[in-house]
């Protein structure tokens, strides 16, 4: 067998591996990796979902250990999410702030009560993004998508699509301190 | 009772394939003239129990059976016939079977035709189409069934994608997979002659007719997927170098090669294994093409819902496959020598650069398309490669290629003579500057002046085709189909290239706002909204908004642009109004309600795409011309005659 | 399983707003500014629908984010700085067209070097070929 006569099989047998690795990556592949893990988590200040006078941020939340998840009422993908989120608050092991991106949808507050109401509150705290900006500075590009944070307010994980039972405690879990709990809720700021 | 009857057909054919494969493939190798004669059988057999599956799952469909989960998923109560029907190949289980369907179809025609073929060659062709059958019908059985049951049987269904249920897109898919499925005649061809160790004299013109019919279901294919996203998504795009589009364009590329190698392997007998090496890789990208929609590893607007553990087993029937032909290459194609030369100017020489320049084109979007998958495998964070990677370095292999066109076709064989074509090329070089920068600064007021290049190279394809047709009909000599179609393909080639030149250079576009009695100006054109009406469909409730376009005061026509939201999946989609003026399209789509009766627009005026459109037909019934050249029946009323073709030595 | 499920359900949830398109009159009342909207627009990727530009998406996050340059574009930002500012929150894959970078070369590379191994085997094959041309009394197939 002549070498030369061997190249395409060669090539061939590189594109098998690489497309191998993209299938055990998937769905990884293609969605975006958020440049911001490992850096501190941009400001944020948001108002509470139940009293819109009042706010939470990422200032308040300095010292605590905190997962950061976005969802909406319109997001199917956050529904299949919800479970696997209360399981995780049953957990008790780090609390869970939610937020409530409006995007389109003009009753999504009131829709976002209800879907609390009538599927269970995974969340210490909810606060509602109405006008996306915070969802833009913190790289947000669809639902749901959620971080965890650290007591110096650097993002540890990103995980960016729905959290699954394997996945907090793969990816969470793991990387949270072995006696962490949920402390005491936050008090929003006036 | 039915779906549990088309499961079983499946599960028939299976056998049948399993059987055609082996005594295929196996018959001739050990010399057992009867085992190659079953193979033929089998064909038929796995046909008809193809085909029955097939009706069943139709008639399913029709009869509105929501106890059939891909049924219940894909259609709906109010689903007009003909999407009841497309619906078969709306999503990925029906779509495998579309897939398997017309592999039998190609089959059902090879084994047909093969009657005119040497026995144990013809038996080995059926056989590799076996393996491929077999492949195909285990995965849908293991993986994909579309017989699956929903019970309790659904009270009503999902509904037909709304992106689907469009005439355009009811036909895509068919004739698509049509040309994907027949780039596997030529890779049995090339497989058959690789186990028989050999190259038959006339191989090269057995192959090629069904090359060249593959090849123009899938320009048809592209295309017809090309004017579809045009009219329908709305934004007047018609190519977005989309994983998935470029999926379907790399075998396109390469069997464009392959056919123009062909050629020279048939006239000459040279360049044998690199026309195996094509062959194999046309249908081994089409067969990656399937691989990448389905498993997950690329996002695209086009994919299937993904399935990593569907991905592992097309991965590894792709392995398989591909590696086995191409093991079969590395130890059987250096035996295939010729001692043929030819001169730097001749047409074997032109021809190289074509297949060289053609292989650059689809290495390069195959590197593009692959990007994000390789950066991810090195550990890198994902590649972003869209059309501004994609333009400038498909150019670079193809303008090239494009000019090299006008002046190759006067090449001729072995000896390069291209001094009696010197002066005609010149000239019809310089009409074609000419043509160009009347239309640049005629037309177009001198705008995107490098309009000229594209114009220029695509008038002088045309014009350089002509030449040697025009004369020969001068001096009253006949023109066989082969050169007619090469000669109306290659002009579809040229007014594709000034189509793509015009419409990229020249669309005026804009997004504007409008309220009722409103009108605005998009290049040249005056929109003018009349107003919005809510409508009923079948299956939706549309608003649909009347557009007047004028032009200096006199109205042209009016359009209807709509917006509709299916009932059951809760989707809308756009139907543009397209009003078509001289070749130029008059383009609106309906946006977003932004309240107190005004309405968002997109109007865009888009010169020269009736030629886009124009330009692949004329090639692909080039191609259908050329196949259907006597040369090939010739080989026909030989065999029945009982002529043996000549054994031996390459010319 | 679930995981499957999961992705899925979100292109399912992002097919339809990706399958639409964008329609976005608004505009910036300084031509110049609307000028480099417009090339910015068409030079970065939908975050959602992956393979369209923020110019052609009507996902919300388009929209968004559409918004957000405006803002930046009248708050006297440069366009490097937009894009900086967007790459930081969403990795280098907002960008359509990929920067020219080291770990990128071998992409833009990948042409240039296949057109000269293209022309490398054309001038092996052809050198050896017109060579044979003279040896060989084989006659050419009439057309």
């Amino acid at each position: 067998m002549s070498p030369r006569f061997l190249i395409p099989l060669g090539v061939f047998a590189a594109l098998v591996v690489v497309l191998a690795v993209g299938i055990n990556h998937s769905p990884e592949v293609g969605v975006l990796q958020s440049p911001l893990v490992g850096h501190q988590i941009p400001d944020w200040e948001l108002p509470i979902l139940t009293d819109p006078t009042k706010t939470l941020g990422s200032r308040q939340l300095k010292g605590q250990w905190y997962v950061l998840n976005y969802w909406g009422t319109w997001c199917i993908a956050c529904r299949e999410e919800h479970a696997a989120l209360l399981a995780a608050q049953r957990d008790a092991r780090v609390q869970i702030i939610g937020v409530d991106w409006k995007t389109d949808n003009p009753t999504e507050d009131s829709d976002a009560l209800e879907w609390l109401a009538k599927l269970g509150n995974p969340y210490s705290q909810v606060v509602s993004d109405h006008d996306g900006r915070t969802a833009i500075n913190l790289g947000i590009a669809a639902a749901p998508e959620s971080f965890l944070v650290n007591p110096e307010g650097v993002i540890v994980f990103k995980q960016p699509m729905g959290i699954t039972p394997e996945v907090w405690k793969r990816e969470f879990l793991s990387r949270l301190p072995p006696h962490s709990t949920v402390p005491p809720a936050t008090p929003g700021a006036s | 009772m039915l779906p549990e009857l088309g499961h079983f057909a499946l599960i028939l054919a299976l056998l049948l394939a399993g059987l055609q494969a082996f005594f295929g493939i196996v018959g001739p190798a050990v010399g057992r003239d009867r085992w190659t004669a079953a193979a033929t059988s089998a064909v038929a057999g796995q046909f008809v129990m193809i085909a029955t599956a097939v009706g069943i799952l139709v008639y399913a469909f029709v009869t509105y059976d929501f106890s059939v989960l891909y049924v219940a998923e894909n259609s709906n109560s109010a689903l007009p016939l003909m999407y009841r029907i497309a619906a078969l190949w709306g999503a990925h289980e029906g779509s495998l079977l579309l897939w398997i369907f017309l592999l039998a179809v190609w089959t059902l025609a090879v084994a047909i035709a093969s009657r005119n073929l040497p026995e144990r060659f013809a038996a080995r062709v059926l056989g590799v189409l076996g393996v491929l059958s077999f492949g195909f019908i285990l995965f849908t059985l293991a993986t994909s069934d579309p017989f699956r049951r929903l019970i309790p049987a659904a009270a009503d269904g999902h509904d037909l994608n709304p992106l689907l249920q469009d005439p355009g897109l009811a036909i895509h898919p068919p004739v698509l997979y049509t040309g994907y499925v027949g780039l596997a005649v030529a890779f049995s061809f090339a497989c058959a002659a690789m186990l028989e160790g050999r190259m038959d004299p006339d191989w090269a013109r057995w192959t090629r007719p069904w090359t060249t019919a593959a090849w123009a279901f899938l320009t048809c294919g592209i295309t017809l997927g090309s004017w579809w996203s045009y009219y329908t998504l709305g934004w007047g795009g018609y190519w977005a170098w989309d994983p998935v589009e470029n999926a379907s364009f790399m075998p396109w590329l390469v069997a464009t090669a392959l056919i123009h190698s062909l050629a020279v392997t048939e006239k000459r007998g040279l360049f044998k294994s690199w026309t195996l090496l094509l062959a194999i890789v046309a249908f081994s990208l089409s067969l990656m093409g399937t691989f990448l929609v389905r498993s997950g590893v690329l996002v695209s607007v086009h994919s299937f819902a993904a399935d990593p553990s569907r991905g592992r087993f097309i991965l590894v029937f792709l392995g398989l496959v591909i590696g086995g032909a191409l093991t079969l290459y590395a130890w059987r194609a250096p035996l295939l020598k010729s001692n043929a030369g030819f001169d730097l100017l001749s047409r074997e020489s032109f021809l190289l650069f074509n297949n060289i320049l053609l292989v650059i084109a689809a290495a390069t979007v195959l590197g593009g398309t692959l990007a994000p998958l390789i950066a991810d495998t090195f550990g890198q964070p994902t590649l972003s490669v869209g059309p501004p990677y994609f333009r400038p370095t498909f150019l670079l292999a193809v303008i090239p290629l494009l000019l090299l066109l006008s002046i190759g076709i006067h090449a001729s064989w072995k000896r390069g003579r291209l001094e009696a074509a010197a002066r005609p090329l010149l000239v019809t070089l310089g009409i074609a500057v000419a043509l160009g920068a009347a239309t640049v600064f005629g037309f177009y007021g001198g705008r995107h002046a490098l309009a000229i290049v594209g114009i220029g190279i695509g008038s002088w394809i045309i014009l350089s085709s002509l030449l040697d047709p025009v004369d020969r009909l001068r001096r009253h000599l006949s023109l066989s189909r082969a050169v007619l179609g090469m000669t109306l393909a290659h002009i579809g080639m040229g007014v594709a290239v000034i189509a793509l030149t015009g419409v990229e250079s020249y669309t005026s576009e804009r997004d504007i706002a409008l309220s009722a009695g409103a009108s605005a100006e998009v290049g040249g054109y005056d929109f003018k909204l009349l107003g919005t009406q809510p409508v009923e469909g079948p299956n939706y409730s549309a608003i649909r908004a009347t557009v007047v376009v004028s032009r200096d005061g006199r109205p042209i026509t009016t359009l209807f642009p709509e917006s509709r939201t299916f009932w059951v999946q809760q989707q809308t989609r756009k139907v543009a109004g397209i009003y078509n003026r001289h070749g130029t399209d008059l383009f609106v789509a309906l946006g977003d309600d932004l309240g107190a009766g005004s309405w968002s627009l997109r109007a865009q005026i888009r010169p020269m795409i009736t030629l886009l459109w124009l330009g692949p037909l004329f090639m692909a019934l080039g191609g259908a011309l050329a196949l259907s050249d006597r040369r090939y029946r010739l080989a026909r009323a030989e065999a029945r005659a009982g002529v043996k073709t000549p054994l031996g030595a390459a010319h | 399983m679930k995981p499957m499920l999961v992705l899925i359900a979100i292109l399912a949830a992002g097919a339809p707003l990706c399958a639409a398109w964008a329609l976005d009159p608004a505009r910036l009342t300084d031509p110049a500014l609307q000028a480099r909207y417009e090339v910015l627009i068409h030079e970065l990727r939908c975050v959602q629908c992956e393979n369209s530009t923020l110019a052609d998406s009507d996902a919300w996050i388009a929209n968004d984010v559409r918004r957000q340059i405006r803002e930046m574009l009248t708050a006297g930002k440069s366009d490097q700085e937009i894009k900086t500012y967007l790459v930081s929150r969403y990795s280098e894959f907002i960008l359509f067209r990929p920067t020219y970078s080291w770990r990128n070369a071998w992409l833009w590379l990948l042409p240039v070097v296949l057109l000269l191994l293209g022309v490398s085997v054309a001038v092996r094959i052809i050198k050896q070929r017109t060579r044979l041309v003279d040896n060989d009394d084989a006659d050419v197939l009439p057309s």
